[in-house]
C-alpha cells in the first residue's frame, strides 16, 4: 500500500476500538494496538462500601484480555501503557475535588485532555506511530479555507462524542483519526461481525470507567479513605431561593444540579436543587421554574473551529452530554472566559459539566461551566 | 523481522539438546514414574538421572533434591516449610516477590519479617543480616543473584552468620543457577531454589535443595513422591529437561563458557554506554552473573524504550517481566537508591547461551538510535539541552 501509516490504536477492549484495529489493519496500514492502564480496579475493592470483587469495567483484566486477544486475531503487535499515576493526578482528584466543592465533574473530558489525547500520543510518538486513532463517535478534518483543522459531528447522532473532545488542540486534532466518523453503530457491529472479532456483541459501556456500579459517593468515600484523608466534612443547610433554611444535608458531594431525589424534605410541589454553594456548604432547593436560566459563564475555553472569538457568534451550545444543542450568542467577557446567552432559558445549567458550541455540525469549541 | 532475544532473565529458550533430551518423554515414555512395571521404571530411571545432574551442579546429594515446579514454588515451598508461627525471618528488600510475598504472607499469620536494605551497587551488607537476628530468628532467606541487576549477594558469609546463629538459610539461586557454578556446601545453606526455564530448560519445573535432615512441612498433601517432600506426580518431560540443562551447564563451566558470556556482555555494555550519554550500570561495582546489563538512560521512559525496541525486533525488559504494565518502578532499583525517573527509565539486558556476538552488534545499533530519538520527544531532555 503506497500511503501506508504507521497508526496507534487506543484499544479499550470494546467492540468500537477493536473494530477500529481491524478496519485500519484491513486497509493495510502498520497499526500497533495500546490499551492505556489507567487505574487499578482492584485498589479500592474491598475498602467501605465498595464491592469486595471487581466489577468495574475500565481497565480490568477481562478488557485487556479482549483487547489482547483482538490484537492476535487480526496480527498486530499490542502493548499495556501504564499512566495510572498521571490518571489519578488528572482525573481521579479532580473529580473527588469537583464533587466536593459542589459541582458535578465529567472524568471522560479531562481524560481524553489529559490521556488519551496527549500521553498517548506522546507514546504513538515514540514508538514511531504517524498518529494516533480512537472509536469516538466524532469526525475530524483539515479545513483549508480556515487553516485549521475540525471536529466535527458524527453521522451517528445518537453516539456523538464530540462533547467530550472540545478541549483538544489543533496538534492534537493533526495527529488523531476517528475512523467511525462515518459509521452507524449497528454498521460497527457488522463489520466487527465481518472481521470475525469475537467481541462484536458485547454490550457498550456507560458508566465511569473507574467507579464501580455508577456509585460516586461511595467512590469517593472509598477513595479519601485509602488515601488517608479525611472525607472534609461538607454538610450543611438546606435553604430555598429566599434564604429560607428548611433542613439540613449531609454533604454537598452527594448533590448535583437538578437532582429531586434524596433532599429529606417534603414538601406539597417538587422540590429540585438549583444551586449549590461550595463556599457555604448551602444546598439551595425551589420548585421548577427555579431550575431554568438563560445564560451561563464558562471558563478554561478551548476554540477549534476559530483562533478566537472577536465579536459575539451565532452558536448552538450543549450543556451536558446528552442536551440537544440549543441556539444561542457566545461572547467573550474576559481572558478565558466567555458567556453564553441562550435564546430560551435552558434546564439545571451545571457547574462543573462543560458548555460546548456547534456550528451545524462544526465544533466551534466549549469551556468548563463556572 | 529478524527477531533478537535478550530478554533471558525472564526466560530463556528451550536448547536443542535438552528438546532432545524431553522428547521421548512426551511419547513413548509415558509411564508414572511411581509405577512398579516397565513403564514406570523407565520414567522413574530417567527422573533419578536428572536427580544426579541437578545434584551435581549444586555440589549436594542426589536425596537433597526436590523437584518442583519452578523458582516460586522453590521459594514457598522453602519459607512456609521452614517456618511457623512465631519465628522471626530475615529477608532483603530486593528479593523476588516470590520471596518478597510469600514473606508478607507470613507476616499475616503470625511471623515477623525483617527486610534488610542494600547499598547503591545493589548489595546486602552481611553484617545488616547479623544485627536483624532475634531469639526467635527461624530463617534467612537471601537470594544470591538479583534477577534485575544481576548483582550476586555475598551468600557465603550470611551462610556463617546463619550456621553460628544455629538458624536456617535458604537462598533464591534462580538467576544464578546456569550462570555462575553453585555450590551448596560453601554457600551452607539449608535451601537453594532454581528454576528450569531460566537455564534453557522449560517452563513448569524446578529443584529445591533441601540439606539432609531439615525438616521441611509441605505444601501440598497426597502421595508420598519425592520422599513426601513434594506430593503430585512428577512432570517427568520438565524434569528431564531440567536435568540435560544442569548437564549442558556443568560442561559450560568447564568449556569457560561463563567467561565468554560476561565477555559478551562486557561488550554491549561497553558499546552502549560509549555511544549513549547520561547512562550508567545500575549494579556497577558489585560483582554480577556474566549474562546481565541493567543500564538506564536518564531522560526515556523504559517502557516506550521496549515497545519501541520490539517493534525493530529487540526483545529486553524494564525490570522484572511480572511488573510489566506495574505502575511502581523497580523495587530492588528503588532500593537501591535510585529516584523514580531513573528507576523508570533502566533496560535490562539479559543474555543467553545462544546470543551470538552478531546479535549483541545488531542490538548496539539499535539501542543507542532508539535513545536518542526518545531523547529528542522528551520535553525535560529538551529544556535542559536549551538551558545548558
Amino acid at each position: 500500500m503506497k500511503n501506508a501509516k504507521t497508526i496507534a490504536v487506543a484499544m479499550s477492549g470494546g467492540v468500537d476500538s477493536s473494530t477500529v484495529a481491524a478496519m485500519l489493519r484491513a486497509e493495510g496500514h502498520n497499526v500497533i494496538g495500546l490499551t492505556m492502564q489507567l487505574w487499578n480496579q482492584r485498589r479500592l475493592a474491598g475498602h467501605e462500601g465498595m464491592p469486595e470483587t471487581v466489577t468495574g469495567r475500565c481497565c480490568s483484566l477481562d478488557d485487556v484480555y479482549d483487547a489482547r486477544r483482538v490484537a492476535e486475531h487480526i496480527g498486530i503487535p499490542y502493548y499495556v501503557v501504564n499512566h495510572e499515576e498521571r490518571f489519578e493526578r488528572d482525573v481521579v482528584r479532580p473529580f473527588v475535588a469537583e464533587y466536593l466543592s459542589g459541582r458535578t465533574p465529567i472524568p471522560c473530558s479531562l481524560c481524553n485532555n489529559h490521556l488519551k489525547f496527549d500521553q498517548l500520543l506522546v507514546v504513538a510518538q515514540q514508538i514511531g506511530a504517524d498518529c494516533v486513532a480512537t472509536g469516538h463517535y466524532a469526525r475530524v478534518e483539515y479545513d483549508d479555507a480556515r487553516g485549521r483543522w475540525l471536529l466535527k459531528r458524527p453521522a451517528d447522532r445518537s453516539k456523538d462524542q464530540t462533547y467530550f473532545l472540545f478541549g483538544l488542540t489543533q496538534e492534537q486534532l493533526s495527529r488523531t483519526l476517528f475512523p467511525l466518523g462515518g459509521m452507524t453503530k449497528p454498521e460497527v457491529r457488522e463489520l466487527a461481525r465481518k472481521q470475525g472479532l469475537a467481541l462484536a456483541e458485547k454490550p457498550d459501556s456507560q458508566e465511569i470507567c473507574f467507579v464501580p456500579g455508577g456509585d460516586y459517593k461511595r467512590f469517593i468515600d472509598a477513595y479519601l479513605a485509602e488515601s488517608g484523608d479525611a472525607l472534609p466534612d461538607t454538610a450543611g443547610e438546606l435553604v430555598t431561593a429566599s434564604g429560607e433554611v428548611i433542613g439540613e444535608h449531609g454533604g454537598i458531594h452527594n448533590f448535583t444540579v437538578g437532582q429531586r431525589k434524596g433532599l429529606g424534605v417534603a414538601t406539597g410541589s417538587p422540590l429540585y436543587v438549583i444551586q449549590i454553594n461550595g463556599a457555604d456548604k448551602q444546598v439551595v432547593v425551589g420548585g421548577d421554574e427555579h431550575l431554568y436560566s438563560r445564560t451561563l459563564r464558562a471558563r478554561r475555553v478551548n476554540l477549534i473551529s476559530v483562533g478566537e472569538l472577536r465579536e459575539p457568534m451565532r452558536v448552538s451550545v450543549k450543556i451536558r452530554h446528552r442536551h440537544e444543542p440549543a441556539p444561542a450568542v457566545l461572547e467573550k467577557i474576559a481572558t478565558d472566559e466567555v458567556l453564553v446567552t441562550f435564546d430560551q432559558p435552558q434546564r439545571a445549567i451545571t457547574p462543573g459539566q462543560a458548555a460546548v458550541f456547534f456550528d451545524d455540525e462544526i465544533v466551534v469549541g466549549g469551556a468548563w461551566i463556572a | 523481522m529478524l527477531r533478537i532475544y535478550l530478554d533471558n532473565n525472564a526466560t530463556t529458550p528451550v536448547l536443542t539438546e535438552v528438546l532432545e533430551a524431553m522428547r521421548p518423554y512426551f511419547g513413548e515414555r509415558f509411564g508414572n514414574a511411581s509405577s512398579i512395571h516397565h513403564h514406570g521404571q523407565e520414567t522413574r530411571a530417567a527422573v533419578e538421572r536428572a536427580r544426579d545432574a541437578v545434584a551435581r551442579l549444586l555440589g549436594c546429594r542426589v536425596a537433597e533434591v526436590v523437584f518442583t515446579s519452578g523458582g516460586t514454588e522453590g521459594d514457598n515451598l522453602a519459607i512456609v516449610g521452614l517456618t511457623s508461627a512465631g519465628d522471626h525471618v530475615v529477608t532483603s528488600s530486593i528479593e523476588h516477590h516470590a520471596v518478597l510475598l510469600t514473606c508478607k504472607h507470613l507476616e499475616e499469620n503470625g511471623c515477623e519479617v525483617t527486610y534488610v536494605p542494600v547499598d547503591g551497587r545493589g548489595l546486602v551488607d552481611p553484617d545488616d543480616v547479623r544485627r536483624a537476628l532475634r531469639s526467635n530468628t527461624k530463617l534467612i532467606s537471601i537470594m544470591m543473584a538479583n534477577n534485575e541487576t544481576g548483582v550476586l549477594q555475598p551468600v557465603e558469609e550470611i551462610g556463617k552468620i546463619a550456621a553460628e546463629a544455629d538458624v536456617y538459610f535458604h537462598t533464591d539461586a534462580v538467576q544464578a543457577a546456569g550462570k555462575v557454578p553453585i555450590d551448596v556446601k560453601r554457600i551452607a545453606c539449608d535451601a537453594l531454589s532454581i528454576s528450569g526455564h531460566k537455564m534453557h530448560a522449560p517452563q513448569g519445573v524446578g529443584a529445591l535443595y533441601v540439606r539432609r535432615g531439615t525438616h521441611l512441612q509441605p505444601l501440598f498433601f497426597g502421595g508420598r513422591h519425592e520422599r513426601s517432600r513434594r506430593a503430585g506426580t512428577e512432570n517427568v518431560p520438565g524434569i528431564v529437561g531440567l536435568g540435560k540443562a544442569a548437564e549442558l551447564a556443568m560442561q559450560g563451566f568447564e568449556h569457560s563458557d561463563d567467561k565468554k558470556m560476561s565477555t559478551l556482555r562486557d561488550r554491549l555494555q561497553r558499546g552502549i554506554l560509549a555511544q549513549a550519554e547520561e547512562a550508567g550500570v545500575n549494579g556497577e561495582g558489585a560483582q554480577r552473573v556474566p549474562n546481565t546489563s541493567n543500564i538506564y538512560f536518564d531522560h526515556i521512559e523504559g517502557e516506550a524504550m521496549v515497545i519501541s525496541l520490539d517493534l525493530k525486533g529487540l526483545a529486553v525488559s524494564t525490570g522484572a517481566a511480572c511488573s510489566s504494565g506495574a505502575i511502581e518502578p523497580s523495587h530492588v532499583l528503588v532500593a537501591m537508591g535510585l529516584r523514580a525517573d531513573r528507576a523508570r527509565a533502566s533496560i535490562r539486558f539479559s543474555l543467553g547461551k545462544q546470543s551470538t556476538e552478531e546479535e549483541v552488534d545488531i542490538a548496539l545499533a539499535l539501542v543507542p538510535e532508539t535513545v536518542a530519538r526518545l531523547r529528542e520527544l522528551s520535553p525535560v531532555y529538551k529544556r535542559q539541552a536549551v538551558s545548558h
